[in-house]
């Protein structure tokens, strides 16, 4: 029997606020334990949490780009239970009434655009950190991270395969970079995601019984963990068994997902309204500000370089990964640079050299202006395509202009017909055999005569030249 | 309306003796049929109220304030270390 996957995704985004959501804390990443809490964080007696406006807006904002309808009316709410890094005994959180609702963002899998509906997106405070010491009997407690900002964005169950929850997770984090709302990084912990995931007959209408997979922390085990589950899944199906409604943890070193048995009591959170904070009421004209502000997000910003630049659909979908990619290829065009000359350098040579030394681009030595200034070297017949390789390595490395370089180490292409001329006469000279079999029909043998030329030539014959006089005295 | 003493006590993880359990059991239960009494009014056109004050929208800015010292911070718990909160192992 055929079986499809249902699934939904919970994603936590900590928001990139400076303060805390209801103290003024600070939110600083990687900072002494314990020396970022104040009585309202510690959940200290006789304190009250005021909400930070930022995250308010930050939580708007991320509505506004998924479509979501923004609540004029929300409140929060308190959700109890107990555990160690949760210092009041409940987490400040939204339940009914969240910020926003009823949105959904596009994804494409292999060609295909489809929605995926986001439930709701609510505010919510994070919880501290614990830390295991193996083999000791306690553990610890860090509290620099509890009250720190998060906003849960549900789906709905409109996932079918561990491929579009990728898709998915990835135009979520691009949205929420574009926005400068949240920094996406899933290794740090800053975007965190659980799964809702059921298997069904192909074509049944009713949702399988769900379980839930905790602890996927990058975009490689968001597939693998899915993968993972839905096999599980099947498998019990098939043997005759039921899934468990359960909550699983996504074990990255062995693979799989684990039953949470024995922790898994049945939750009772015992919402309520939180007594501490009043209502949130946001008005129209706000909400209206907010949207006016919101920058030209991933997916306009796409079909537009594909339009405006007549870049191919992958070449646009990569460069606007990131807002940081599409503003440097931006900044390259309006210097002057061929669109597409600018977009293959960038995806080639460019992300090569920044990966080698595990930069972003914002950290990238090589000003777009300069890629732009080599390309009009190249189109002026200054250098050749293949020095030009060398010449933006060097440009790179050393964040000298191209000119520069080219100057300094003597890259100037030869277009001298006689000079290219001799070091042809001297290598067909040199290699009589190879002039024969090339004679004799075996053609490919010009890129061999290429190659000596252009070594004999230290890489600067104009390469459509030196091909055209090869051709011509080999034929002779 | 009954109310379950052992589950109650489980949330809120309080051990309690036999006399106890019969104690509070009795004593939640008579809050509990209160509210039951409260159920007979019709509230069909009342909103519910989750707050008395009729005030929205308390919030401050996004400025960082000094925290506070970490020995302050950790002197009011129970048990911890130089830098860090200790409670007993958390088995994952």
């Amino acid at each position: 029997m055929k079986y499809e996957a249902v699934i939904g995704l919970e994603v936590h985004a900590q928001m990139l606020t400076d303060t805390k959501i209801f103290c003024g804390c600070s939110t600083k990443f990687g900072s002494e334990p314990n020396t970022q809490t104040c009585p309202v964080c510690i959940g200290m007696p006789g304190v009250l949490p005021v909400l930070n406006n930022k995250a308010l807006e930050f939580a708007i904002k991320t509505g506004l780009a998924t479509n979501c309808k923004i609540s004029t009316y929300s409140r929060f709410a308190r959700k109890n239970y107990f555990y160690p890094d949760l210092p009041k005994g409940y987490q400040i959180s939204q339940y009914e009434l969240p910020i926003c609702e009823h949105g959904f963002i596009e994804i494409i899998v292999d060609g295909e655009v489809k929605k995926i509906g986001i439930t709701r997106i609510h505010m919510e405070e994070d919880a501290g950190k614990n830390i295991h010491e193996d083999g000791g009997n306690y553990s610890f407690v860090d509290l620099n991270r509890a009250g720190v900002p998060l906003m849960e964005i549900v789906s709905e169950p409109d996932i079918r395969t561990p491929k579009e929850a990728v898709e998915y997770m990835k135009k979520l984090r691009a949205i929420l970079r574009y926005l400068g709302v949240c920094d996406g990084n899933m290794e740090q912990g800053s975007l965190r995601c659980d799964a809702n995931i059921s298997v069904r007959p192909l074509g049944q209408k009713e949702y399988g019984t769900r379980a839930e997979v905790k602890n996927i922390n990058s975009f490689k085990f968001v597939e693998k963990a899915l993968e993972y589950e839905i096999k599980r899944q099947i498998k019990v199906v098939e043997e005759g068994g039921k899934v468990i409604q359960e909550t699983r943890l996504w074990d990255s070193n062995k693979g799989i997902t684990e039953s949470m048995r024995g922790k898994e009591e049945a939750h009772d959170y015992r919402y309520f309204p939180e007594p501490d904070l009043v209502p949130i009421t946001v008005e129209q004209k706000w909400i209206d500000e907010i949207k006016a502000s919101l920058p030209e997000l991933p997916d306009i910003k796409r079909e537009r370089f594909a339009s405006e630049f007549g870049l191919p659909e992958y070449d646009a979908d990569l460069l606007t990964s990131e807002k940081s990619i599409a503003d440097w290829f931006e900044a390259a065009v309006k210097a002057g640079g061929q669109p597409k000359a600018v977009s293959n350098w960038m995806m080639g040579d460019l992300m090569r050299l920044l990966n080698e030394e595990n930069k972003t681009i914002e950290k990238c030595p090589l000003k777009p202006s300069q890629l732009a200034d080599m390309l009009r070297l190249m189109d002026k017949g200054t250098i050749s395509g293949k020095i030009a390789k060398t010449v933006f390595e060097n440009m790179y490395k050393t964040g000298k202009d191209a000119e520069a370089i080219v100057k300094e180490k003597g890259l100037v292409q030869v277009s001298d017909e006689g000079a290219i001329e001799k070091a042809v006469d001297e290598v067909i000279a040199k290699n009589p055999k190879e002039v024969e079999r090339y004679k004799g029909g075996e053609e490919k043998l010009l890129g061999f005569f290429v190659g000596q030329v252009m070594k004999a030539m230290k890489g600067k014959a104009n390469p459509q030249m030196l091909n055209e006089i090869l051709k011509k005295k080999l034929s002779q | 309306m009954k109310i379950s003493v052992e589950y109650v006590a489980k949330l809120a993880r309080l051990s309690l003796s036999e006399k106890e359990r019969e104690l509070f059991g009795s004593q939640l239960n008579s809050i509990l049929n209160y509210m039951e009494k409260l159920n007979e009014v019709d509230t069909k056109d009342v909103e519910p109220t989750s707050h008395v004050i009729s005030l929205s929208n308390v919030m401050r800015d996004d400025i960082p304030v000094r925290s506070i010292k970490r020995e302050d911070a950790l002197m009011n718990a129970p048990e911890h270390t130089d830098k860090f909160y200790r409670v007993p192992k958390i088995i994952e």
